[in-house]
């Protein structure tokens, strides 16, 4: 281990425990979990922190200063999205802590494993209105897995332990740690524990194998099947799992926003995204289904439309590690509370045992022409002759140009729907975008975080012009850590998406959505010292896409497209999956 | 009260946890009618009897959500088997003295108990089931009653199946 101070080495070895700072027990105990980068903003309440960060730990952690704490938290759930390993956030109290509200919403509402360490007031001040005092605890208490206040030094080390333990097991999700000043200051003795037992919290990630069996059965009979597959495969490492188990059955997939990423999308069993902009196929396909399977997904109201409607001719298998999901929503036939991972492992070798009935089989393939000719009957489209830009041709060429390898990250709108219709994805952990809380400034921060972690990807922020300036003064931490992130912005001039619905549900009035009062996003570039691009043409996008690509910092694009271009198909909010408005 | 439940949750006794457990109802609109809270005879463990109402999707969600929250340890449908459950209630009714003896005869019949006595009011206290209380409550309406102070209900299972930590059971 390197940078442990000898003189802890030699009082180790003496049997004669030394005491340390907290600030120092939290830095050893962020080392022991194989923390390398820190994401914060500094403060009154946790300047001993970071005073003891950059003189003993600055070899150990790569330190990333943002600009807004809720940029540290997005930041934070974005490296945890790209990496499968927990986001660490570091920030002070009071209006420190409240700036990480949005960001712990996000990360709660898609199972995001980040912790957020909060300075707080002295233990003897809590409670009087002191300077930045906040009740952070209780104002996160509702949007964290778990939080803690830690009342003394001894017990930061194994608080520090648990937290890490909750926020990764399970179903993920974010924690936070508040932190008395004085709990930081005063000194214990350290020792992390190796392994902690939470006797009131033991997720169940193993299957119950006799539900199973009845799945099983099912999926041997079934003649109309669709996978419905969410985030749960990705959080759970299942994405082999689910590709061996859908092409040995020849099961066609779809998935939530959460799940993009989990099946290839280029595999001919894939039918894209379903719900609310989904495509007609996927949609089509969940209406006639006699059997469906979803995975590590919840059902939620954007997936389902009407809920009474969704899948009401098909027996449902639902597997999830969060036994709350299950049931919610809708009232499925095999409940299987258990990780992604390990279903899908058992279900397999279930299959492998015994096989589908041949009867069944021939109906597949039936299945499989109907499905063929939804796609044909309704591909997802838009005009490829315009000169003026259409949206989803920028998305088109940035899957092109990236020859699909970029980590996408995207804001919240029009933007969001696109990226995810139009770039195909591949693998898992390479679509980073809030889709539980849909909370627009989510994409820059989040791509700094991916950006941090694999610094020789390539990673776009595919954004709306209103959803950028919800964190865009995160251009300055761009710029000072050299992280090439691309903002490929698709500049309408509106809020987008809310004028997509007015246009369609309140009769044109668009009702405070036009924001064409907006900075030159190429100046702004500049100005903060990075690299602005624009494109008004439709014949300019693949030049200035590569153009940013070659370049080695930060880009952003500004992309001049069509305003008034929809997202379709669209099932209207609370109605049925068929009702489709196509194009 | 239609499809009431009585659901006995034992809890960590640690700061918070309370909140928690109030939070989660208020954040996703389940109703409480009573919730009572005190240490265990394990002072490390709290025992929350909690009444609430609803249909069984939303009873099952109730329960559901209480296990997952990390500081509770046990959670059970006490509705679903068979249980005693008690409340206390401390009623301050007018008591002119003509009316003292209609007053003393209810009491008599109800077990109930006189804790304070005043010019013209009379407090009792009396201890029951549900249906125990709203019967005496009804009863003492006739007198007037100025005042109702209610624990709320806490249960326990018959028999031998308990509630502590480590007791097999959901
Ligand atoms: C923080 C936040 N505030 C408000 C909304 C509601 N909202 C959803 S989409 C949207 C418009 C987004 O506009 P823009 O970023 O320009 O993207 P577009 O839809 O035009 O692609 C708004 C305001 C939100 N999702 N998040």
């Amino acid at each position: 281990m390197p940078h442990i101070k000898t003189s802890i080495v030699f009082a180790e070895r003496d049997g004669t425990k030394l005491k340390i700072s907290g600030a120092e027990i939290l830095l050893r105990s962020l080392k022991a979990e194989g923390v390398d980068t820190i994401f914060g903003y500094p403060g009154g309440a946790v300047i001993d922190i970071f005073d003891t960060l950059v003189r003993e730990f600055s070899e150990d952690f790569k330190f990333i200063l943002v600009r807004h704490e809720q940029a540290a938290v997005h930041a934070a759930d974005g490296y945890a999205r790209a990496t499968g390993r927990p986001g660490i956030c570091l920030v002070t109290s009071g209006p420190g802590g409240t700036n990480t509200v949005t960001g712990l919403a996000t990360a709660y509402m898609d199972s995001i494993p980040v912790i957020v360490f909060t300075g707080q007031v002295p233990t003897p001040l809590i409670g009087n209105d002191a300077f930045q005092e906040a009740d952070i605890v209780g104002i996160t208490r509702p949007c964290t897995k778990h939080n803690y206040l830690v009342a003394q030094t001894e017990d930061l080390a194994s608080t520090i332990k648990e937290a890490f333990f909750i926020a990764t097991t399970g179903r993920p999700g974010p924690i936070l740690v508040d932190l008395p000043k004085d709990v930081v200051q005063n000194k214990a003795q350290f020792e992390y524990p190796d392994k902690i037992e939470v006797p009131t919290y033991k997720p169940n990630v193993k299957a119950h194998l006799p539900s199973v069996k009845r799945a099983a059965e099912l999926i041997r009979q079934a003649e109309r099947p669709v996978i419905y597959a969410g985030g749960g495969v990705i959080t759970s490492g299942a994405h082999k799992e689910l590709y061996k188990f859908a092409s040995m059955l020849n099961f066609p997939v779809t998935s939530t926003l959460m799940g993009l990423g989990c099946f290839p999308a280029t595999h001919p069993l894939f039918l894209g995204m379903l719900g609310m902009h989904g495509t007609f196929r996927a949609n089509m396909a969940i209406d006639n289904a006699d059997l469906l399977l979803a995975i590590g997904a919840r059902f939620d109201d954007r997936v389902t439309g009407r809920v009474e409607e969704f899948a009401r001719d098909a027996k449902i298998i639902h597997i999830d590690i969060d036994p709350t999901s299950i049931q919610k929503n809708i009232v499925v036939d095999v409940p299987i509370v258990c990780d992604a991972h390990d279903g899908l492992s058992r279900l397999i070798e279930e299959l492998e045992a015994k096989g589908r009935s041949p009867k069944a089989d021939e109906k597949l393939k039936e299945w499989h022409s109907k499905l063929t000719v939804w796609r044909n009957q309704q591909r997802q489209r838009f005009d490829r002759t315009t000169e003026i830009i259409k949206p989803q041709f920028v998305v088109e060429k940035l899957y092109e140009l990236t020859k699909g390898n970029a980590i996408i990250t995207t804001e919240v709108g029009q933007n969001q729907m696109w990226a995810a219709q139009y770039y195909l994805f591949d693998n898992p952990r390479t679509f980073l975008s809030s889709g539980g809380l849909g909370a627009m400034g989510y994409g820059f921060p989040a791509a700094i975080g991916a950006q941090v972690a694999y610094p020789d990807k390539i990673v776009i922020d595919i954004a709306g012009d209103g959803s950028i300036q919800m964190n865009i003064q995160e251009l300055a931490t761009v710029v000072q850590y050299k992280l090439p992130v691309k903002i490929a912005i698709l500049n309408n001039g509106y809020l987008g998406m809310v004028r997509q619905w007015q246009e369609r549900f309140y009769d044109q009035v668009y009702a405070h959505t036009d924001i064409t009062v907006a900075p030159d996003f190429v100046k702004l570039a500049e100005a903060y010292g990075a690299v602005g691009l624009r494109a008004t043409k439709s014949s300019e996008v693949e030049n200035v896409i590569k153009e940013s690509l070659k370049t080695k910092g930060p880009v952003i694009i500004d992309f001049v497209v069509d305003r008034e271009e929809g997202v379709y198909p669209m099932v209207p909010a609370g109605a049925p999956l068929k009702d489709m408005i196509l194009v | 009260m239609e499809n009431r439940k009585v659901i006995s949750a034992l809890v960590e006794n640690k700061p918070g946890v309370l909140a928690r457990v109030a939070g989660m109802f208020s954040g996703r609109s389940f109703n409480i009618d009573s919730l009572s809270v005190a240490p265990t005879m394990n002072p490390e463990f709290s025992r929350m009897t909690i009444v609430t109402h609803g249909n069984e999707a939303i009873f099952e969600q109730i329960i559901k959500q209480l296990r997952k929250l990390i500081n509770i340890s046990k959670v059970q449908d006490l509705t679903r088997g068979d249980y005693v459950d008690r409340e206390l209630v401390l009623i301050k009714v007018k008591a002119a003295s003509i009316k003292r003896a209609e007053a003393l005869r209810i009491v008599e019949i109800f077990r109930a108990r006189i804790v304070d006595v005043a010019q013209d009011n009379l407090t009792i206290e009396v201890t029951g089931s549900q249906g125990k209380i709203e019967a005496i409550l009804e009863l003492l309406s006739s007198l007037g009653i100025l005042e109702v102070i209610r624990t709320g209900t806490v249960a326990i299972p018959r028999g031998r199946k308990g509630l502590k930590a480590g007791d097999s059971g959901d």
